[in-house]
């Protein structure tokens, strides 16, 4: 296993309250990574430590380290906006940008100034909503407002807007859980197609959700890692028995 | 089981209710009679005369004329003030969003806005007029501007700030997650989403500039000529109002009150601009 991300000994703190103790787990290179356990356990914190997102909340201490691609992405001299171009996040709920469907997906690329000419956005625009499978919905309509796409399409629409800063790494904060059936099945069915060319990090609390994705699993319970390993052999012979109980449904 | 309908809860409810809609016809019949005044009052006084000329000789006392030095120089006054006032503003109403967030400086500038808000006019005019003095500058449109657009900054800034606080902190997020830095929120997401609120804080304290009589009474002068130049005096339309309402002839004073209408239609059609403006400008936004 080549490791992708590697959390050393992280701890964090929102005011005095600890949300991470001691995590160290490293994630596998281009495999979906399931972050799973109870509500409160600290499964959002983890994968908003890996695009530097804890600080936008006041009050927050992180100590220890996160090294992407064997760089510390809590070093004194790194620019946040590079790692966030390099990590990038799909979020809980959709949230359009206040433009249009074209521009959504086109802003990540123009503000890294990623193409040169707006011919190349085009097609890049066209590339990117192709890859999220929303390309034949939305192509006669790209300068319609996000807005008027329905929810899960707006998902999507993420997705390719994500995928457009070209990351290495994609996290999904729950990111079906605003959805319907049928929109989570299309969000599911684009990140196993895109798992090859990606490190893929979900937060889920469906365990029927993480058994159809993961290749990968990491176990939480209060703010501590239990159990980490291949999807396969934790769900099937799980080594703890906080884990065997979550799994078996016993809370 | 016993259907009570006039039990304690309602009994409370309908008297709010009623202490509610107390409120409102108090306030609308106070409106409503300022505004019957002077539409009773000036309307038979607002003739295409009154918006199309300057004073002629003997105005003040009844004769030919009208107010366009006032009209022309309250709208120059007014537009230049909110113009200057929204430089200022807008990226004060953004540092303290985007960078100072809920920190104590932030607290502070707002507290320091509050006052100033509620600072009269007319000290404004007496602070721009010990300044002219010391800088020997006379009265002219350019010092109205600069002291009404300091009696403007607080109400706009103000009005932005909370227009902006308002702003779904989702969406400044999902721009921050695409490696935006915060001025490329601030600038390409936050301005476009609460543009229409923008456009609303801009408004109102273009309301409050053009109808302020006190800060130009000593900073901008008056005179019957239509401004010509920045550095000359001009006149103005509540001054005009209160002039024209201070004479003893009673057909001065009407034309006072077709001032008074006329500022009042002035404000209306702006705001009636704004409106259709904040409402094209809705179509992107998120709701």
């Amino acid at each position: 296993m080549s490791a992708h991300i590697d959390v050393t000994n992280l701890n964090v703190f929102y005011g005095k309250q600890q949300a991470l103790t001691n995590v160290s787990i490293s994630i596998p290179r281009q495999q979906i990574t399931v972050i799973m356990g109870p509500s409160g356990c600290g499964k959002t914190t983890l994968l908003k430590s890996f695009n530097r997102f804890l600080e936008l909340t006041d009050g927050t201490t992180i100590t220890g380290a996160v090294h992407v691609d064997g760089q510390n992405i809590y070093a004194g001299d790194v620019d946040v906006t590079a790692v966030r171009k390099r990590v990038g996040l799909l979020a809980q709920r959709p949230t359009p940008l206040p433009m249009s469907i074209y521009d959504n997906v086109c802003y990540g690329m123009s503000i890294h100034q990623m193409r040169t000419s707006k011919a190349d956005y085009t097609a890049a625009v066209q590339h990117y909503l192709e890859l999220a499978g929303l390309w034949d919905e939305v192509k006669t309509r790209l300068h319609e407002p996000a807005t008027s796409l329905s929810i899960g399409q707006q998902q999507r629409l993420c997705l390719a807007r994500g995928l457009a800063v070209e990351p290495e790494v994609i996290l999904g904060d729950e990111p079906t859980s605003a959805l319907d059936p049928i929109s989570s099945q299309h969000i599911e069915k684009r990140m196993l197609e895109l798992k090859s060319q990606y490190t893929t990090v979900i937060v889920t609390h469906t365990l029927r959700q993480a058994k159809r994705l993961a290749d990968y699993v990491i176990f939480m319970y209060m703010g501590e890692v239990v159990e980490a390993g291949v999807a396969r052999e934790v769900f099937s012979n799980p080594q703890q028995e906080r884990t065997r109980q979550y799994l078996e449904g016993v809370f | 089981m016993r259907l009570q309908p006039w039990n304690r809860r309602h009994l409370i409810e309908r008297i709010m209710q009623i202490a509610m809609i107390g409120s409102l016809v108090i306030v609308g019949l106070c409106l409503g009679a300022i505004l019957w005044t002077i539409i009773a009052r000036g309307l038979p006084s607002l003739t295409w005369q009154m918006i199309s000329q300057t004073p002629k000789g003997g105005f003040y006392m009844g004769k030919e004329g009208g107010v366009l030095n006032a009209i022309l120089g309250s709208l120059y006054l007014a537009s230049g003030a909110t113009a200057l006032a929204i430089v200022f503003a807008l990226p004060i109403a953004l540092y303290l969003q985007t960078y100072l967030a809920t920190s104590g400086w932030a607290q502070l500038v707002r507290l320091a806005l509050d006052v100033l808000w509620g600072i009269p006019s007319i000290v404004y005019g007496a602070f721009g007029f010990t300044l002219m003095i010391v800088l020997g500058v006379r009265a002219s449109l350019l010092a109205g501007i600069i002291v009404l657009a300091l009696v403007e900054l607080p109400i706009m800034t103000r009005a932005m700030d909370e227009v902006i606080r308002r702003l779904p902190r989702d969406l400044a997020q999902a721009a921050l997650a695409l490696g935006s830095t915060k001025l490329e929120v601030a600038l390409r997401v936050v301005i476009p989403q609460t543009l229409p609120g923008i456009v609303t804080a801009v408004l109102l304290a273009f309301g409050r500039g053009i109808g302020d009589a006190a800060a130009v009474l000593f900073t901008a002068g008056y005179t019957d000529r239509i401004p010509t130049s920045l550095l000359r005096a001009t006149a103005s339309l509540p001054l005009a109002v209160f002039f024209q309402l201070g004479t003893p002839y009673p057909e001065v004073r009407e034309r006072g009150y077709a001032s008074a209408l006329i500022l009042t239609i002035i404000v209306l059609l702006v705001s009636f601009g704004s409106r259709w403006l904040a409402a094209r400008l809705q179509r992107y936004t998120v709701k």
